[in-house]
């Protein structure tokens, strides 16, 4: 029995390691504030939805999959919260069954069989709530999990169950078989069904050789509880898996509604406020699709009061995105809308947009300039350099690299250069790049040498230095608007900066 | 009667009785090395085969020519298995002597049979498949061969292997209930685990937590057991009259040149275990030609075993165990090795000793190649721990030491000094020294004189001498390299100024710059 609702063909796998560069991916895109919204205390969602995200699939009918379960439960949240508290209210009821506190396999069959039975009432009522929901649900992951229910958990199912727990009572004593083994001693216990025999005819039984061991005799006892110990160490065993096993399925079932819960509640919370949602369009790897319409950044939507302002993007067939101009021009946010975009498409998510279609990446990373850091300049390129060098060390054809001001931790001729290097050898190997910079050397040669495949956005500059939140597709120009902010700030000119050098390739 | 069957000795083995440990063990560390042997190998009481030299050519060639044998891996294999078979023949017996239950004795001397004859067996088979070099083993071989086509060991291995198999196939039914237990003829039922299993086996989520309990199986049954097994015997009573007949006709089974073989066997396998991880590490070890006629002593990268040992065991790979190469030419007989402390003197020395005593035991020695004297006795004289009250106390211990030596040492003998007189006065040392050196050259015998006496090491044609060294870069740290060189006794203090800035030259600028 399988849930398979978040993979087509296999469990989620909650222990699997998190790829390369997934920590620096998280703090990038901040990330953090998406998954408390998802969870909304709850830590099992948190989990589940960090994993997820930090996991992205690549597959598009894995993406479709995910995407038709999550349009159910925005459609019908009443099903998938039931669903998901029986499955809790289960995993929690056998924690209240103790046995004596030895772990002799006796006390653990006895132990078993009481979780057992409780667990038994609990399949029983997962089977009637999912036939009750059923009806109305459209997609396959969850039809088929309905079915999967009603199929495995039949009456007649549960009512075997029952007769081994009653069976396991050993009513008429406890009969084993075994073989000699070196030593001339028993082996090989295993517990065998008595025979079907009256009370009575049991009684004036007198097959075989039997003894009977004194009351008074400690040791006698001892040694016969072992040998009870023995012929149902197998069956104590098989039981107590099974009670794992339960668990293990009823765990993987929350585990999974888990990530559907997270997603209706991020809905929830976006729709509140009066933001978009829409179901994104996955494509093929190698289309190089990118495009979208009110695309924002719903992590700062998430932190925000008002509305966010959306953009604009078509970067179809494009392997570079570069971004330049004015410093706040709402760069950064673009960028992590996009990433997030992308992120929550690859984890069969909606995303914060009108609409976005993009082509899915075999890994997405990002490289960020670490403002907090105060190293000394050298000690930052090193940081830096180190940073992307153990990129290098996964990244792939296919993927999708993030670069925020990058290597901007040096002067402009020599982070031009350095970034130059990285960037035109990723492109040729496939990797698909977005880049923000006011490395001016770096843009305007990548302008030139990389028309053809490259976008180059601007931010733009509104009337009177005022700052819209809006990208313009334009060529990379020489000066930033540090002037701007300089001046917003200190009140004054920043002197001198007409004289800043400026290098020219 | 027959001649015994032995792989230590080409003529007859001598008779068994105690062999004390040789005075130079200590001193040589050889007691550690026999130590390592006897570790894991107590039950076949090695001791005595350790402190046994020998003295012919002859008889050392004979244990050579059975290492050189045992150093190829097939051979190791087939001795190998034989003798981790007969450990588990001697366990099987252990118990069969001391258990309390008849039945279980009987089973466990049935099982030693069962191992025994399979063992013999398949050494004679493994050891008819190779081409052994060495009489000692082609001796044991012809010996297993007849062994194994007499009549009354066949009987034996098949009398074992049916009683085996019908007490292997022996099964029964056991019904609990309450404090009654009844023991039942087999019969087919139903396994409950198993329909358990299969009923929740639609859960499997993959790798489960182990719920079976580990039973501590004792070697003696308890007496509910135990009367089980009288049930059982009820049920099934041929096989076991059988089994206590058994016993009785085959109690003195086993065949003294087999248990020779075993026993013997250990003295060159523990050696080998020893040195594996040693060669391991990259150190060589070889066959060493010797001799009763020549001195002419070559030996070339060889290191003290006992403190290479150490090392390795303590460092793994990264031990680094310094190598050093001793030859004596023509009328050489003495080395005089003086150098800086620490530098590998007694290291060297003890090195010197070891390779007689191990070339004598017909082992291979530590080096890449070595041509020795085979001595009549390894005499040693090291400095003592212990206190003497007073200095003149000990000199005078260490004189009447020393011409105890020299009293019972022949021109056969090696002798080794490690640092004679080094509690005395330069004077004194120089003077007692050249005369106790005089007549170890007067003797002919080869010497390793250990000594801080520079002079020592320029007596006579006879002598040569050997200083240890320090790296000239880094003298603060032992290189353990001992080379032919003549002694200097500055070499090493102007070394050590040179590197803490107190040269002549540099002490002067600093102090009047």
């Amino acid at each position: 029995m399988r849930v398979h609702l978040l993979h087509t063909d296999r469990d989620f796998d909650s222990e699997l390691a998190l790829p390369a560069g997934a920590e620096d991916l998280a703090r990038d895109l901040e990330l953090e504030t998406v998954w408390q919204a998802m969870a909304q205390g709850d830590k099992l969602v948190y989990e589940v939805a960090r994993r997820a995200t930090l996991r992205p699939l690549t597959d598009l009918d894995e993406i479709r999959h995910r995407q038709a379960i999550l349009r159910d439960c925005l459609a019908h949240p009443d099903a998938l919260h039931s669903l998901y508290t029986l499955a809790g209210e289960a995993i929690a009821a056998p924690r209240g069954i103790w046995g004596s506190l030895s772990s002799s396999p006796r006390s653990i069959l006895d132990q078993s069989v009481r979780k057992l039975a409780v667990l038994a009432t609990f399949l029983a009522q997962l089977r009637d709530a999912a036939a009750e929901h059923a009806p109305k649900l459209a997609s396959p992951g969850l039809t088929r999990l309905c079915a999967m229910l009603a199929e495995e958990l039949d009456c007649a199912y549960l009512e075997r169950v029952g007769a081994h727990l009653r069976e396991l009572k050993f009513k008429d004593g406890i009969v084993v078989s075994a073989r000699l083994q070196a030593s001339n001693r028993g082996a090989g216990y295993t517990l065998r069904r008595p025979r079907e025999q009256g009370r009575l005819a049991r009684m004036f039984d007198r097959s075989g050789y039997s003894f009977t061991i004194p009351e008074r005799d400690v040791a006698g006892l001892r040694a016969l509880s072992e040998l009870e110990d023995r012929a149902v160490n197998l069956v104590a065993n098989a039981i107590a898996q099974s009670v794992d096993h339960v668990l293990s399925f009823l765990i993987a079932l929350r585990t999974e509604l888990a990530f559907y819960v997270g997603a209706v509640n991020l809905a929830q919370r976006l729709h509140a406020k009066g933001e978009p949602t829409a179901m994104p369009v996955p494509r093929a790897g190698g289309a190089q699709a990118l495009s979208a319409a009110g695309l924002y950044d719903v992590s700062l939507s998430l932190t925000v009061g008002p509305r966010v302002v959306g953009g604009e993007l078509a970067a179809d067939g494009r392997r570079l995105v570069m971004i330049t101009g004015a410093n706040q021009g709402g760069k950064s946010t673009f960028m992590r809308a996009l990433g997030l975009s992308q992120l929550m498409l690859q984890s069969g998510l909606f995303v914060g947009a009108e609409s976005f279609s993009a082509s899915v990446a075999t890994a997405l990373f990002s490289h960020y300039k670490r403002e907090e850091d105060t190293a000394l300049r050298s000690g930052k390129l090193d940081e830096e350099l180190s940073r992307m060098s153990a990129i290098a060390d996964a990244i792939g054809p296919g993927a999708l690299l993030l670069c925020n001001e990058s290597f901007a931790a040096t002067n402009e001729r020599e982070g031009s250069e350095i970034a130059r290097q990285v960037v035109n050898a990723l492109l040729d190997c496939g990797v698909r790049i977005v880049f923000v910079t006011h490395l001016f050397d770096l843009a305007d040669s990548l302008h030139r040498s990389r028309a053809a495949d490259g976008l180059f956005l601007r931010a733009e500059r509104g009337a009177d230095g005022e700052r819209p939140y809006k990208l313009i597709e334009a060529p990379p120009l020489q000066t930033s608007y540090g002037a701007d902010s300089y001046r917003k700030v200190f009140g004054h000119d920043p002197v001198g900066s007409s004289v800043r050098w400026h290098p020219h390739s | 009667m027959e001649a015994q069957v032995s792989i230590l000795f080409d003529l007859e083995p001598p008779a068994p009785e105690p062999v004390p440990e040789p005075d130079c063990f200590a001193d040589l560390h050889l007691d550690r090395i026999v130590g390592w042997l006897l570790d894991r190998h107590e039950q076949y009481e090695l001791a005595p085969l350790y402190r046994q030299p020998l003295h012919t050519v002859e008889a050392v060639a004979y244990r050579q020519a059975v290492v050189r044998d045992l150093e190829r891996a097939e051979v190791r294999a087939a001795v190998g298995a034989f003798a981790e078979r007969m450990r588990l023949m001697r366990r099987h017996l252990r118990l069969a002597r001391t258990l309390h239950y008849a039945c279980q004795r009987q089973r466990w001397f049935l099982d030693a049979v069962g191992v025994y004859c399979e063992t013999v067996a398949a050494l004679r088979e493994s050891l008819c498949e190779l081409e052994l070099g060495s009489d000692g083993l082609r001796r044991i071989r012809d010996h297993v061969t007849r062994l194994c086509t007499s009549a009354s060991f066949e009987a034996l291995g098949e009398q074992a292997a049916g009683l085996q198999q019908q007490l292997a196939a022996t099964r029964y039914l056991i019904h609990m209930n309450g404090m009654t237990v009844r023991v039942l003829a087999h019969e087919e039922r139903p396994d409950i685990g198993g329909e358990v299993l299969e009923t929740f086996a639609k859960f499997a989520q993959g790798a489960v937590k182990d719920y079976r309990a580990r039973f501590r199986e004792r070697d003696e049954m308890n007496h509910v057991e135990a009367q089980i097994l009288d049930g059982v015997a009820q049920l099934h009573p041929g096989v076991f009259a059988e089994l206590e007949q058994f016993c009785q006709r085959h109690r003195d089974y086993v065949d003294p040149d087999v248990a020779r073989f075993d026993r013997e066997l250990q003295f060159y396998l523990a050696y080998l275990e020893l040195i594996a991880p040693l060669r391991a590490a990259g150190l060589e070890f070889c066959e060493p030609r010797v001799s009763r006629e020549s001195k002419e002593t070559r030996v070339l990268e060889t290191f003290d075993l006992a403190l290479a040992r150490q090392l390795v065991y303590a460092g793994g790979s990264d031990a680094r165990v310094v190598v050093n190469d001793i030859g004596l030419d023509g009328e050489e007989r003495v080395i005089v090795l003086t150098g800086p402390n620490n530098g590998g003197k007694t290291t060297f020395a003890r090195t010197f000793g070891q390779l007689h005593h191990l070339a004598a035991l017909g082992l291979p020695v530590p080096g890449s190649s070595a041509r020795l004297f085979l001595p009549d006795r390894v005499f040693t004289h090291f400095e003592r721990e212990e206190s003497i009250e007073t200095l003149r106390g000990k000199f005078e211990d260490e004189l009447y030491r020393i011409h105890a030596i020299l009293e019972h040492a022949t021109a056969d003998s090696v002798i080794v000094l490690n640092e004679a007189f080094g509690s005395t006065t330069l004077h004194d040392a120089e003077l007692v020294g050249t005369r106790v050196l005089e007549q170890l050259v007067e003797l002919d015998a080869l010497c390793v004189f250990v000594t801080f006496v520079d002079e020592l090491a320029g007596l006579g044609e006879t002598v040569v001498s050997m200083m240890s060294t320090v790296d000239p870069d880094e003298p603060a740290v032992r290189t353990f390299r001992v080379v032919r060189r003549a002694a200097d006794g500055l070499a090493y203090a102007a070394a050590i100024a040179h590197k803490y800035g107190l040269g002549y030259e540099t002490l002067k600028r600093r102090v009047a710059p």
